[in-house]
């Protein structure tokens, strides 16, 4: 089948256009950018090998925040199954199934270096403060779309489904304390020294110092939160995988890192809708152009005009 | 006798030399009073015993006048009831106990008369402990002191005092004689005196030493402690006595006893579920136990709490009720790592089965109408060419139906 020249230009641009445009975008999209750590910022180091599980630290950080006592499962204690609408803080148990091992661990929001929530929020909400790091929640500016519960890879904005102005629960590394020049409520009271509040850098030091003097006691010699999701400003140390604790190995890209990497090549250029329109304009030119000849054909055969 | 000025009066520390107390036992007393006031005195924050038992020691022995109303004198015999004689003695040597009806050998007049004295010689500076609830009704008919109404002679000792002590629940609001239907109308002193600094030591009894521990504050430092809203020092009155009880690992727990004499019982298990007023009863019994024995209190010998420091639970309350718990702490149980999501429940899949058949159905009955308008779209097809061949004057192959 004899081929002629506008044919071969046409196709030669059907195929290597769209295959141009991918490649250049996807050769960007490989590329990851470092994640900038805000001047101040202030963390919690948290050590699973000392915690003794006293809860000290979920009773201060009720206290801190005057958040009532979630007694819905037991109505003397404050004993709520995981974090929730009202906790903000909670002590978890892990236990091996043949008793052979066991660790707490202590469990509030991350504030991660690259807030997943922040990024999913469609009105900044949720935002991190550019000087201390800390992560928190504005009521004026959320629409109640618990976006943020989904993001989150630790699973950490909860959602005060039962209320008529619900808010979204999570840690704030008690801002409102941190303001007048004192630590959050759960890093006050720790009877051990397991939770320890300060600036990031320092308290990374102090957890690296901890895996130098002590070879062999922590899971992997790592501090999750170095780099983990982008790096976090709760940094944890343990003696059980981290995955045990219910601290996924994220790797070192943070979430919406990931995904924001991919959604911006999308648009650049604008090249992948162009590529996109081109092919529905193909499409809607060629599906026309059948339509047009079956209308043509019950015309003649009817003698009236198609109404379209 | 003293003068009206009472510098003839001698310091506690020259008194106690006269009376042959020894320096131990003195310090021993120093002792107990720091540690029923740990903080919150500024006699007992100077650091030492013996800074404490300098500062008493140069006081002048303070004056007191002890008046009983409707009582059972129970408040007295807490003071009296100490482990060791020695120290009942101590505390009287360390004040000077001038009117005391149930401890001074006068009765009738001579009574009176040395009432009437105690007050002359230290008009304004004696401090006057209130025992008992005061019959307020009918201008006080229900009590009589010396043929006059107990709520005349409260008012008359307490309008030269410098400072009143109610000791008791009863003197602090009414107690046990203000219980439904209170036929006299009794009252604390706080609704009787006015213009006097008041502090409340309800209890029932209360722990002596802090009745000891205020008016040594009261001499040595010339003030009273911080009080709280109902006049309660803040020292002894500051905290619930579930926060410190001994038993609360086992409330923790969940380690109940669930009656008298059960296994929990026998075993020392938290008294809550028999009606232990411990969790919104303010008092620091479980701290500073009675008689100078560890472990003598009502807790501490297994019985419930009942609240004998607060107005609202004491004798309103049933003796077994349960108290609310308003400041639940977490207990001694842990939510696994991986909290399985909420269970499944009836009401919730019958509903979503409803919803589920409710839309099924509705898109069968739709599909079955698309299907018939498809069909009608056929006949419709028909009729338009049975139209045209009409315009065209041809007669129709179709019949239109």
């Amino acid at each position: 089948m004899p081929i002629t020249r506008r044919e071969l230009f046409t196709s030669v641009a059907k195929v290597g256009v769209p295959a141009a445009v991918v490649v250049t975008i996807g050769k960007d999209a490989l590329k990851t950018e470092p994640i900038p750590v805000p001047n101040a910022a202030v963390g919690l180091l948290y050590d699973a090998t000392i915690c003794i599980g006293c809860k000290a630290c979920v009773a201060a950080c009720a206290e801190a925040n005057d958040t009532p006592p979630d007694t819905r499962s037991d109505a003397l204690h404050q004993a709520p199954a995981d974090l929730n609408d009202v906790t903000r803080n909670v002590i978890k148990l892990y236990k091996a199934d043949d008793g052979s091992a066991f660790s707490f661990v202590k469990r509030q929001c991350m504030h991660c270096l690259d807030p997943a929530c922040a990024a999913g929020c469609p009105f900044q909400a949720l935002h991190k403060d550019p000087e201390t790091g800390v992560v928190s929640w504005t009521a004026d500016k959320c629409i109640g779309c618990r976006y943020c519960t989904i993001t989150c890879p630790f699973h950490i904005p909860r959602f005060q489904w039962a209320g008529f102005n619900p808010r979204v629960t999570k840690c704030e590394f008690c801002s409102h304390r941190l303001d007048k020049g004192l630590k959050p409520g759960c890093t006050t009271v720790c009877p051990t020294g397991a939770v320890t509040f300060g600036p990031r850098p320092v308290l990374l030091l102090e957890a690296k110092r901890r895996i130098q003097s002590s070879p062999g006691r922590y899971y992997q010699n790592r501090v999750y939160g170095e780099l983990d999701n982008g790096g976090t400003q709760a940094l944890y140390l343990s003696h059980v995988s981290f995955e045990k604790l219910g601290l996924p190995e994220l790797g070192p890209e943070s979430v919406p890192a990931r995904t924001l990497r991919w959604q911006r090549r999308f648009y650049q250029y604008f090249a992948l809708p162009a590529l996109l329109y081109a092919g529905l304009v193909q499409v809607i030119r060629r599906s026309l152009k059948g339509h047009e000849q079956e209308a043509h054909e019950r015309e003649k055969e009817t003698g009236l005009r198609a109404q379209l | 006798m003293p003068d009206e000025t009472g510098n003839q009066k001698p310091s506690i520390e020259q008194h106690l030399k006269a009376c042959g107390v020894s320096r131990r036992s003195f310090l021993q007393l120093c002792t107990a009073l720091m540690v029923t006031a740990p903080v919150g005195l500024a006699l007992t924050q100077k650091g030492s015993v013996l800074q404490v038992a300098q500062a008493i020691g140069q006081a002048k022995r303070p004056s007191v006048i002890w008046l009983h109303f409707q009582d059972c004198t129970g408040c007295t015999e807490t003071l009296l009831r100490t482990s060791a004689p020695d120290v009942a003695h101590l505390i009287l040597d360390v004040i000077s106990l001038d009117y005391h009806e149930t401890l001074m050998a006068a009765s009738g007049a001579q009574a009176e008369a040395a009432l009437r004295q105690a007050m002359e010689e230290n008009a304004g500076k004696y401090v006057l402990v209130v025992e008992g609830a005061i019959p307020a009704k009918d201008d006080g008919v229900y009590m009589q002191l010396a043929g006059r109404p107990g709520v005349q002679v409260l008012r008359e000792v307490a309008s030269k005092a410098a400072a009143v002590m109610a000791i008791g629940s009863c003197a602090s609001w009414g107690g046990v004689p203000s219980a439904d239907p209170n036929p006299t109308g009794a009252v604390g002193v706080d609704s009787v005196v006015s213009g006097k600094p008041i502090v409340n030591l309800p209890g029932c009894p209360p722990n002596p030493y802090n009745l000891l521990a205020v008016i040594l504050e009261y001499v040595t430092m010339g003030k009273l402690p911080a009080l709280d809203e109902f006049n309660r020092p803040k020292f002894a009155y500051d905290r619930v006595i579930h926060e410190n009880c001994p038993r609360r690992a086992h409330f923790d727990a969940g380690r109940f006893a669930a009656a008298f004499g059960d296994e929990g019982h026998r075993k020392g298990w938290c008294l809550y579920k028999l009606g232990c007023k411990g969790p919104v009863t303010h008092a620091a019994c479980a701290t500073r136990h009675f008689n100078e024995i560890p472990g003598v209190w009502p807790i501490g010998v297994g019985a419930p709490c009942v609240g004998c420091t607060e107005k609202g639970v004491v004798w309103q309350m049933a003796t077994f009720e349960t108290v609310p718990i308003h400041l639940a702490t977490p207990p001694d149980t842990y939510p696994p790592i991986y909290s399985t999501a909420g269970r499944l429940q009836v009401g919730a899949a019958a509903l979503v089965g409803a919803i589920t058949g409710a839309v099924g159905g509705a898109a069968w009955v739709a599909s079955q109408r698309f299907q018939s308008s498809a069909e009608a779209g056929v006949t419709r097809v028909a009729a338009d060419i049975a139209h045209a061949e009409k315009l065209k004057g041809k007669p129709a192959d179709k019949k239109e139906d």
